[in-house]
């Protein structure tokens, strides 16, 4: 597959390289949000709309920040127009969906400290995608984002009625959980070379 | 490990000590994951990534701590992300000067300590409502502590992994590197491990709790 | 952040302080990086000469000194020292000046991830001299052995990349063999368990010495004696000197 072509991009940042269990990004709401079905879905969205927004206001700051060659702002820039970003999702959620509004709770604003959204717009800088080429990493990468925290919550609620030693109770098992899932999407690896 | 902090008054002292074993903010509080597994690979990186997340983390909180009754409420977290932005940057920046083979080696996860959710949590809950002097002990005592979680799950990783520690070969050449701990899985796997270690000693702890607080090693 | 202006707030302050406090933290903030980013400009321009030189002498064994070429289709542009960012040419030079091979970039997808390569191309001997490699993520144990087993980079110590007579490409495409079957020079003989990442090894430095060796060809006169052409000559001064280990009309 062509390594610039938008599928082999959407499916590296979907399977091959999933953030949370290949690149590590994004596990504080990972681990947090994780633990029922119905708040990890809603999450997942929320995290992909942010995604899709940050990486479409990255792509546009950063041809900026290139044309007045100051590329050192770059991260400053970055994390304040993810804040905003993450603000515009919660005000729509809000004003269109009260309910979901209220499920996600506190944890839309921690979307701001999410590394996976600010770890998506650097990497896609770094590897100077196209516009084209951004949506689609966004995309994948989103995607790839809620896949995780999905698996991980069908996981997790079946893991309440299974019996863990007491030490291993909700983080340690869930951190176990997360080992072996990564674990299965390294055989993602040679997908597509 | 606390001995040398004796000058602090209790509060200050307990603040300390708590960051480092009771409050641990990856073993316990489950913040900054992300760069805790990403870049543990070996015990060098995970030092110089505790390191770096403790300079930002000091250096925020003493800005934030001295502003922070000029600051208004509703722009809080927007400044408070600009300082921690500010300062990641210039690690960053400092960290490239100095090594480059380390700067490639942390990759883009230096620049990523600005959303390390323990530092912006400290600066929210703590910085922003305590004086300095408190505030720096308190941030030293989480620095360590996420200096010193880093730094194990380093080490185990690298010593099963790469079966060296600091580049220093441990078992001889026929070791037969166990390669699963220097990538991804083992990372978790290795946070995992240390959560129930961690949550048992807590657990077994606590009865004692109320004779004696101190006294343990790690 | 207009969002945070949420109107049940009591005692709100008004917006031209908020933005005033905003502003000065941001402005403060563009003191702090400006100046950082200008105290550390030099020492990290240093450390990637460094690193690159290092890279470009491993790739080269015998060279002293290194300029900067940028080659494109329309030419061979020498650059300065400092603009390394854009150079894709490395030309090695030992003591004496005289040139003994060149270094250039090559990339391919490999198992993980883009295996990015520097290779040595002698002109005299017509192969690859040398070879390391700048990035990867291959598997540890397994596909990283591209970087250290020994059998593997023997394979670079000359690796056949003559070009056809028409001067438009290779005369025989590099290929990886499996580990012990190498029979020809332009082979490279592979790791067993690194398949793909070997693959891709070949692969990058079929792809690029496929396309520059050709172009490179046609300018290798410029390249001999690097003090004579001064960056603000023109590239097509020096008709007259040809290098001794270059002749196009070879056999």
């Amino acid at each position: 597959m062509d390594p610039d072509s938008m599928a082999f991009i959407f499916l590296q940042a979907f399977l091959i390289n999933n953030l949370v269990l290949a690149l590590f990004l994004g596990l504080c709401p990972f681990v947090g949000v994780s633990a029922k079905l119905e708040t990890a879905f809603p999450m997942g969205l929320a995290v992909v709309c942010v995604m899709l927004v940050a990486s479409l206001c990255a792509f546009g700051i950063n041809i900026l920040l290139v044309y007045f060659n100051i590329e050192y702002l770059r991260l400053i820039c970055y994390i304040a127009v993810i804040a905003s970003a993450v603000q515009l999702v919660e005000m729509t959620i809000k004003k269109f969906s009260p309910k979901l509004f209220r499920m996600l709770g506190i944890y839309l604003p921690l979307i701001t400290t999410n590394c996976a959204i600010l770890g998506m717009a650097l990497f896609q800088t770094f590897d100077e995608y196209s516009i084209t080429q951004s949506l689609a990493y966004s995309l994948g990468a989103g995607a790839g984002f809620m896949l995780a925290l999905v698996l991980m919550a069908g996981l997790r609620e079946r893991l309440e009625l299974a019996n863990v030693p007491d030490a291993c109770t909700s983080a340690a098992i869930a951190m176990m959980l997360a080992g072996m899932l990564s674990m299965a999407f390294m055989g993602f690896a040679g997908l597509g070379g | 490990m606390v001995a040398p902090q004796k000058q602090f008054e209790s509060p200050g002292f307990d603040t300390l000590k708590e960051g480092i074993w009771k409050d641990n903010p990856v073993f316990i509080m489950l913040l900054g994951l992300c760069p805790a597994l990403a870049v543990s690979n070996t015990a060098l990186n995970s030092l110089a990534m505790g390191l770096a997340s403790t300079v930002v983390l000091l250096g925020s909180s003493l800005l934030i701590s001295m502003m922070r009754n000029v600051i208004p409420k509703q722009v809080r977290i927007a400044s408070y992300i600009i300082i921690i932005a500010t300062f990641v940057t210039a690690v960053d920046y400092t960290i490239h000067a100095l090594s480059l083979e380390l700067y490639n080696a942390l990759g883009a996860f230096i620049q990523l300590i600005v959303v390390n959710c323990m530092i912006l949590g400290r600066c929210e809950a703590y910085a922003s409502k305590n004086k300095v002097s408190t505030t720096m002990v308190n941030a030293t005592g989480m620095g360590a502590g996420f200096t010193l979680a880093l730094f194990m799950i380093g080490s185990i990783r690298e010593i099963l992994g790469f079966g060296t520690f600091f580049d220093i070969p441990l078992f001889g050449p026929d070791f037969q590197n166990w390669a699963i701990f220097i990538l991804p899985p083992g990372g978790f796997i290795v946070l995992s491990l240390l959560l129930a270690l961690f949550a048992f000693v807590e657990k077994r702890r606590a009865p004692a709790k109320t004779e004696k607080e101190g006294g343990h090693g790690s | 952040m207009s969002g945070e202006n949420i109107p049940e707030t009591p005692s709100l302050p008004s917006s031209g302080r908020l933005i005033l406090t905003l502003a000065t933290i941001a402005m403060m903030s563009g003191f702090v990086v400006v100046f950082v980013y200008q105290v550390t400009l030099e020492p990290i321009a240093r450390n990637h000469r460094m690193a690159l030189e290092k890279a470009v002498f491993t790739v080269i064994p015998g060279a002293d000194t290194r300029v900067n070429y940028l080659l494109e289709s329309e030419g061979l542009k020498r650059l300065d020292d400092e603009d390394i960012d854009r150079a894709n040419l490395f030309a090695g030079y030992d003591a004496e000046g005289s040139l003994i091979g060149v270094a250039m970039q090559a990339s391919a997808r490999g198992y993980a991830d883009v295996i990015r390569v520097l290779y040595g191309y002698s002109p005299e001997r017509e192969c690859i001299i040398g070879f390391t490699v700048l990035q990867s993520s291959e598997t540890p144990g397994l596909g990283d052995k591209i970087e250290t087993d020994p059998d593997f980079l023997a394979n670079f110590e000359c690796l056949d990349v003559s070009l056809n007579q028409e001067q438009t490409g290779l005369d025989n495409e590099i290929r990886a063999v499996r580990q012990g079957t190498k029979t020809e020079p332009w082979q490279i003989d592979g790791i067993t368990g690194a398949t793909i990442s070997v693959e891709a090894v070949a692969r990058a430095l079929r792809e690029s010495a496929d396309r520059m060796l050709p172009i490179l060809a046609g300018h290798l006169y410029e390249l001999t004696e690097p003090d004579d052409i001064s960056p603000d000559r023109g590239p097509y001064l020096s008709d007259s000197k040809v290098d001794a280990g270059f002749n196009p009309d070879k056999e």
